[in-house]
């Protein structure tokens, strides 16, 4: 065996070992039970998937993450597709510094940003005492922190710049003498956007769209740290299930539901965006 | 169109500006307008040797990960690229899964395997956790990288004589390195950032963001956002040095 191959054997052993069978160690687990005295027993049953398929719980917190990611996507498609817009057709010679300013903020830690974001909508904080300041509000407006609302303000703020760069690079492919040719045939601005440069820019806003909504779905700490009780998504069960409430087996059997419905999604939407390229 | 655009902006580093601006506020988080002004935030957080020796195990982390996630990442990706083999599609799906699962998730899966075959939770099992989760960065940049390579050189090199390794060290490493350095960069970044997949891996030594995170929970402080502006000078720092990386390599070429 050559050196080449023993250098290709590396990532593939990795891979294997610390990717390919943790999986499968998760998925094992979901099948197996704790005893009385909180040791696990392996001994494959479906009472985990049961407990989940009864306990109503779980499809509610399911159906608010969901909801939670589906408000982050669709802010983050408004925010961010008329910038694409903006940058590919109007900046104009300032335009590869703001497309860098969109990058920027990627690059600086989450734990910052969403921290920021805690400073900004506390009882004491700046939002509450500018209002208080300026007499817009006689008291601290309470719902600004630890609800549904800070996290999916925090998630917007993190997963805009996701839903902008795809936006941009499918911009971008449009000819531009596709745009022009239907401005002289006669199109108004608006037709020209609805008939030629969305259809086109679907793909790009599938993609973006895809990324965001699923780490939204599958976030933990924003909840944690922003949102109330009100707001526990489902990865912070399966955060609880490994921590606190100390049960891996029933924690595996969510955290596989999440794996299988992330999996579904990517399916569906490559699905699309090869229908679309294509089309 | 340009004032939807300033807003836009605006929203996206605001909390930004607020944090640094805080970071001097002798008050406290909060509280508007800002008054009396001071560095006792800086002074009281250059002193925290807690924070420090976590800052120094992120260090320790990051760079072994940058180092593991190259490693596996770049051999990865140039087999995906320019080989086919069965079970290819399938592998690619498996290296890039991370990107898309949420890291909780990858993080219990390594914290029972770590379990399972009995090792102790320590920095290494943050290390191999941050590798296995980057690897599907570092190996998604560089798929893009060779994507770009011009394969006629390679061809050429090739026709020339060279053997496939020396292609590979005088043509596709050379070609890739600004791509490589741009990798690099943005999985040490993420890495000194991560917080989903260590959250179950770390044993008694923390993590820069594991250090911060478990202050937050017991309430916030000034001195957080000291930290979090210095963390943010370090990110813009990073920035503007692979951008510069960038704009010699294009100059030079």
């Amino acid at each position: 065996m050559t050196r080449a191959r023993l250098v290709t054997l590396l990532p593939f052993a990795w891979i294997a070992l610390f990717l390919f069978t943790p999986y499968c160690l998760l998925f094992c687990y979901s099948f197996w039970s704790l005893d009385a005295g909180q040791q696990v027993i392996r001994h494959a049953t479906l009472a985990n998937y049961l407990h989940l398929a009864t306990t109503p719980l779980y499809f509610t917190v399911i159906l608010r993450s969901m909801r939670i990611a589906f408000s982050v996507v669709s802010l983050s498609l408004l925010i961010g597709y008329p910038l694409a817009c903006f940058l590919v057709f109007h900046a104009g010679k300032y335009r590869r510094i703001l497309y860098q300013a969109v990058i920027i903020p990627l690059w600086i830690s989450y734990l910052v940003r969403a921290y920021a974001w805690k400073v900004i909508f506390g009882n004491e904080g700046v939002l509450n005492t500018l209002l208080l300041w300026c007499h817009a509000i006689p008291h601290p407006l309470g719902f600004l922190l630890y609800s549904p609302f800070a996290v999916i303000v925090t998630l917007t703020h993190i997963y805009v710049p996701f839903v902008v760069l795809p936006v941009v690079a499918s911009l971008e492919k449009i000819p531009h003498e596709l745009i022009e040719s239907s401005s002289d045939l006669g199109a108004t601005a608006w037709q020209t956007f609805t008939r030629v440069i969305l259809p086109l820019s679907l793909p790009g806003v599938l993609s973006g769209a895809t990324f965001a909504f699923l780490l939204s779905f599958g976030d933990f700490l924003a909840p944690l740290l922003l949102g109330g009780p009100s707001s526990v998504m489902i990865a912070n069960i399966v955060a609880n299930l490994f921590g606190a409430d100390y049960n891996w087996p029933l924690g595996a059997a969510v955290a596989v539901l999440i794996l299988v419905m992330v999996l579904v999604i990517v399916t569906i939407t490559q699905r699309l965006e090869r229908r679309w390229r294509s089309a | 169109m340009k004032a939807y655009a300033a807003a836009v902006y605006a929203f996206l580093y605001l909390p930004i500006v607020v944090l640094v601006v805080y970071s001097f506020n002798r008050d406290g988080v909060g509280g508007f307008p800002p008054q009396h002004w001071t560095l006792d935030w800086y002074r009281i957080l250059f002193a925290d040797s807690a924070m420090w020796s976590a800052v120094s195990n992120s260090a320790i982390v990051a760079f072994s990960t940058v180092v593991l996630s190259m490693l596996i990442g770049f051999p990865a990706a140039y087999a995906l690229d320019r080989y086919s083999f069965p079970g290819k599609a399938a592998l690619q799906r498996l290296v890039l899964l991370p990107l898309i699962v949420p890291g909780v998730i990858t993080g219990i899966s390594l914290l029972l395997l770590t379990v399972s075959s009995g090792f102790h939770l320590s920095l290494l099992t943050v290390i191999i956790g941050h590798s296995t989760a980057l690897t599907a960065v570092a190996a998604t940049e560089i798929l893009a990288g060779l994507a770009k390579l011009d394969r006629s050189l390679e061809e050429a090199s090739a026709d020339l004589g060279a053997t496939p390794i020396q292609t590979l060290t005088r043509v596709v490493l050379p070609g890739l390195r600004t791509s490589l350095l741009g990798t690099a960069l943005l999985v040490f970044t993420l890495s000194m950032d991560e917080i989903a997949v260590t959250f179950f891996l770390i044993g008694r030594e923390n993590t820069l963001p594991l250090e911060i995170w478990s202050r937050l929970r017991r309430g916030a402080t000034p001195e957080m956002n000291a930290i979090a502006t210095l963390i943010f000078l370090f990110s813009v720092i990073t920035i503007f040095l692979s951008q510069w990386l960038m704009t010699r390599e294009v100059s030079t070429q």
